[in-house]
């Protein structure tokens, strides 16, 4: 024990003296969770569109002024022919437009249909099909009010409840992935790279000719970024609480207990890279060129894991903040218990374990 | 030109030296280029839906029916208690439960009206939102028809209908992944390029080599260029790859210029080089450079509109994604392979990097202090 | 073994030349001369300042006050035109453990613009005089300290300078080889290249024409080794350097 806290104080004693690393290691989790807690959003508003109105009488502005005011859409241009559309869409500038036909007033009063051709940039799927529904949703509201004359007779009104987030807001999605993601790659990076700087420099070779157990090196090594991570996950957690106005619906002392699990598992995970590479540069590429879009993407904060191909899913089930990213919206957002959420935990142990004693066997091997 | 020559067979000895990087530069982005496009898919036909039925008359049979019907919607399964649905949501299993009151049909034709309990799972409030819109959407034509049934034709006016007619240009399937494979060769090649040039001079710091360049009488500008133009050559390198694999893999042919491809391509990779650079001047160990590298690349992706749309961003943000290089490079990339888009429709996004490249490469420059 | 006569052609002039680190004065107002083809030793303990006034002779720290000419440049105003005429091997290392002696070779020699023809006469002489033929291919991460430190003096030579800075060149190399490597030193000392060495062993100040001795940031003492001993009466300059190192008030 007294040998522990001799090392792990040298250990401290490093990380506290080097300011500028420690400054972008507290700095960087703080002004990311700020700043993605409240940019990111799912939400498509604000989409850029152009408007053709070849009809240019009363029902045609009245219908433009109604998708202008919507939050959805904001006209940016006026054009004359479906030529100017497609420049439009080619540069970027615009993602929809709507085209009035010369007759659409005349069309309705006569055959009481008219059709308006809405022309849509498909090269993101995603919001073309999201500004479809808004779309088509303004067009029907508008004829309802321009209809209001029936009566409501076997009217069927549903009444909605917003589940965990009443008000649609982004940051219960976003926030616990972000903290995933953030919490995840700092500590992996920080870890193997700073076990293979030991290596690297030769000072290993002082430490493992040593009375220390391999095990016990490792060990002093690590100990200092589980602290530094808790941490930074108080401090995050309080920027969630109190500047992102995030609910903490569960138990706290729970959602810690957790998050000591998951950093456990993300420093072994370093443990591990570290043990398999040999220069700083290599186990940096691998802990976050290699890493980076995959924990983004597998995760599942930003696409649904369900919609992934079977092997895809596969693969996310061993990125470790897939998990530890179910388990702080379950505690924090829907305020569930340790019942519903011990698979994930399971999982996690099991996933630290394995990296452990692969790490553990390898690092014996380089003594021998 | 001959100092450079120089500088450069040295440079192209280390990397081509240095096997597990090599393997890193060139593998990773083919085998990350090859899965990642297919695991971002926001096929929106995957909303599932729990259906609690406490009325069992004809009319919320026919509504149930109408839902199992749907496209969009996938019912996962018929519960008989809202607390068993609501297990469901809290697992994540569920997105909506629909909650058909008793005596539903009874009430309906008693009072006129009769209400219908909906709960969303919102956390996710992109499909949240989704999710409620094909639903009440459904809802709503089943009760038109139901009222087209249950009243006589007379009292009924004949509404007049604006048809509206859709054209999707550029990606006519509507495939996901067309969209995401532009965009993360692009990420992926930011990324290879930006964190390799900041890595590099702040390896000669700790490695101690720096200081013998110092005291040559080499020029800053010779030693910066010989930094920057093998990392341009791999960038380039690195982007044949990949659109090499969009080929093969995923039969993308680019619908614009390929040279205007490369030539966008070549200006960009300046600036993020020249990022790169200037990161490494700042730092003088390497665990520092990758650790603000990391930062940028994080904020880079993120506010990048890669994954998610820029427009729908807070305006301060929107000026964040505005100096953010890789924010142009996605929307070039994918404008000129999916909408074939020419060089005046890029010139806005040009012009800026070309301002990019020059302010940061000659910040980068000025920042390199041969002298302390 | 001293067999050059001392020329008197100043190559350094230093004049109260001082770095301040914040609060902290590493150099304090030094000043001296160094001749050309001398073999001028800069000693103090560590921390004393040495590697601080090292560098900002060779142009890689600016002094916060004072001047010096080094090779008829002032380290101000014409540091780019003094590195043409300079060389230097830093305490740490300084060749690339990833490329070859050859490798290496080309590299520096690049940089300092020698021609095709020069740099294959040069690298090839360099060869053949530290007898590494079968050596050359190899990468230099692989060499034994000792020589990895002959072939970067060899390079820090390669464009002919004037006068070549070396700091503590032979830290960690045994007897035998820090024998040949003075052996270099003496060889172009001879052609007339000035030496300004840093060291800790005593015995190889004993090897210089002149040696100073820097305490707490200034120049304590200056003077031939002999002399030195007498004036300490003392019996080495271990000795000499003893009696003044121990009134240093700052350690590292």
């Amino acid at each position: 024990m007294r040998q522990f806290i001799t090392f792990v104080k040298k250990e401290f004693a490093h990380i506290l003296r080097d300011k500028k690393t420690l400054l972008i290691l507290f700095g960087m989790p703080i002004s990311q969770i700020l700043i993605f807690g409240f940019a990111l959003t799912n939400e498509v508003k604000n989409v850029k569109i152009a408007i053709v109105d070849r009809a240019r009488d009363e029902q045609s502005r009245r219908l433009i002024s109604k998708i202008d005011a919507s939050k959805y859409f904001e006209v940016k241009k006026i054009l004359g022919n479906a030529v100017q559309v497609d420049n439009e869409l080619k540069k970027g500038t615009i993602k929809m437009a709507v085209i009035f036909p010369a007759n659409f007033s005349s069309d309705l009063a006569h055959y009481n249909t008219s059709q308006v051709q809405i022309v849509l940039d498909g090269s993101d799927p995603n919001t073309a099909n999201t500004i479809k529904n808004y779309i088509t949703a303004i067009v029907t509201d508008h004829q309802r009010q321009q209809q209001s004359n029936v009566p409501a007779l076997y009217q069927i009104i549903p009444e909605v409840r917003m589940l965990y987030n009443p008000q649609l807001l982004d940051a219960p999605n976003f926030v616990p992935g972000v903290m995933a993601l953030v919490l995840m790659l700092v500590c992996v990076m920080m870890t193997a790279v700073s076990i293979v700087k030991e290596k690297e420099m030769g000072n290993m070779e002082i430490l493992l000719v040593s009375p220390i157990k391999p095990g016990m090196v490792i060990l002093t090594k690590t100990f200092p970024y589980l602290v530094l991570s808790l941490v930074n996950l108080t401090i995050i957690l309080l920027l969630s609480i109190f500047v992102l106005k995030l609910p903490v619906n569960g138990s706290l002392v729970l959602l810690f207990a957790e998050s000591i699990l998951f950093i456990i598992t993300c420093l072994t995970l370093g443990i591990f890279i570290s043990v398999k590479t040999s220069s700083q540069e290599v186990a940096m590429l691998i802990s976050l060129m290699g890493m980076l879009i995959p924990t983004i993407l597998f995760s599942g904060f930003m696409f649904p894991i369900e919609n992934m191909p079977y092997p895809l899913q596969m693969i996310s089930n061993i990125i470790p903040s897939k998990w530890y990213y179910i388990i702080v919206k379950s505690i924090m957002i829907k305020g569930l218990g340790f019942s519903a959420i011990w698979k994930e935990t399971l999982v996690l142990a099991t996933i630290t374990s394995v990296l452990l004693a692969v790490s553990l066997k390898s690092f014996k091997i380089r003594l021998e | 030109m001959r100092t450079i020559r120089f500088l450069l067979v040295k440079e192209f000895k280390q990397i081509f030296r240095n096997r597990s990087i090599l393997v890193m530069i060139i593998g990773m982005p083919v085998i990350q280029l090859m899965i990642l496009p297919l695991a971002a898919n926001y096929e929106v036909k995957n909303i599932n839906i729990v259906i609690v039925n406490q009325d069992h008359s004809p009319v919320s049979a026919k509504l149930v029916s109408k839902i199992n019907a749907s496209t969009y919607l996938n019912v996962l399964s018929h519960l008989t208690s809202y607390d068993q649905a609501l297990k469901l949501a809290e697992d994540d299993k569920t997105d909506l439960i629909l909650q058909i009151p008793p005596h539903f049909e009874k009430n309906l034709i008693r009072d006129n009206q009769q209400k219908l309990f909906i709960a969303v799972n919102a956390i996710n409030g992109m499909k949240a939102g989704l999710g409620y819109g094909y639903l009440s959407n459904i809802i709503q034509m089943f009760n038109e028809e139901l009222r087209g049934q249950m009243m006589p034709r007379s009292k009924f006016n004949v509404a007049q209908e604006i048809e509206l007619e859709f054209t999707s240009r550029f990606n006519p399937h509507q495939v996901y992944y067309l969209f995401m494979v532009p965009g993360i060769l692009a990420f992926l090649v930011t990324m290879i390029t930006g964190f390799l040039s900041a890595l590099n001079i702040v390896k000669e710091k700790e490695m101690g080599t720096i200081e013998q360049i110092n005291v040559t009488p080499i020029k800053k500008y010779h030693f910066i260029l010989g930094k920057l133009i093998p990392f341009w050559i791999i960038g380039t390198v690195v982007f044949t790859l990949g659109l090499m694999v969009s080929f093969f893999v995923y039969g993308i042919v680019p619908a614009g210029s390929i040279l205007l491809l490369y030539g966008f391509m070549w200006v960009y990779l300046l600036a993020v080089l020249g990022f790169g650079l200037l990161v490494s001047t700042y730092c003088d160990k390497q665990q520092q450079a990758m650790l603000i590298m990391f930062f940028f690349m994080m904020i880079f992706i993120l506010m990048g509109g890669l994954l998610t749309s820029i427009d729908g961003m807070p305006y301060w943000a929107k000026m964040i994604a505005a100096l953010n290089p890789v924010s142009y490079i996605i929307d070039v990339v994918r404008a000129v392979v999916l909408k074939g888009s020419g060089l005046q429709d890029i010139l806005p996004q040009l012009g800026t990097i070309i301002v990019f490249a020059i302010v940061l490469n000659s910040w980068a420059i000025y920042n390199y202090k041969k002298t302390n | 073994m001293d067999t050059r006569a001392l020329n008197n052609e100043k190559v350094i002039v230093v004049d109260k030349l001082t770095k301040r680190f914040g609060d902290f004065v590493a150099t304090d107002a030094i000043s001296f001369d160094v001749y050309k083809g001398e073999i001028f030793g800069f000693l103090g303990a560590n921390g004393a300042g040495k590697t601080t006034a090292m560098k900002m002779l060779c142009g890689l720290l600016t002094p916060s006050s004072g001047t010096a000419v080094v090779a008829g440049f002032d380290i101000h105003k014409q540091a780019q035109e003094l590195k043409w005429n300079i060389g230097y091997m830093g305490q740490k290392f300084s060749l690339y453990d990833d490329l070859t002696i050859i490798e290496n070779i080309r590299y520096y020699a690049g940089i300092y613009n020698l021609s095709n023809q020069q740099i294959s006469d040069k690298s090839e002489g360099l060869i053949t005089r530290l007898g590494l033929q079968k050596e050359a291919k190899k990468l230099v991460g692989q060499l034994p300290t000792g020589w990895k430190q002959k072939v970067a003096f060899s390079v820090a030579l390669l464009h002919e300078p004037r006068i070549v800075f070396l700091d503590e060149p032979t830290g960690g190399v045994d007897p035998i080889t820090r024998r040949q490597f003075w052996d270099m030193i003496y060889e172009s000392a001879e052609k007339g290249t000035t030496i300004f060495i840093t060291t800790h062993y005593m015995d190889e100040a004993e090897y210089c024409d002149r040696v100073s001795i820097m305490v707490d940031g200034k120049i304590e003492a200056l003077d031939k080794p002999a002399e030195l001993r007498r004036l300490y009466e003392a019996e080495s300059m271990d000795e000499v350097f003893y009696q003044l190192a121990r009134r240093a008030k700052r350690s590292e």
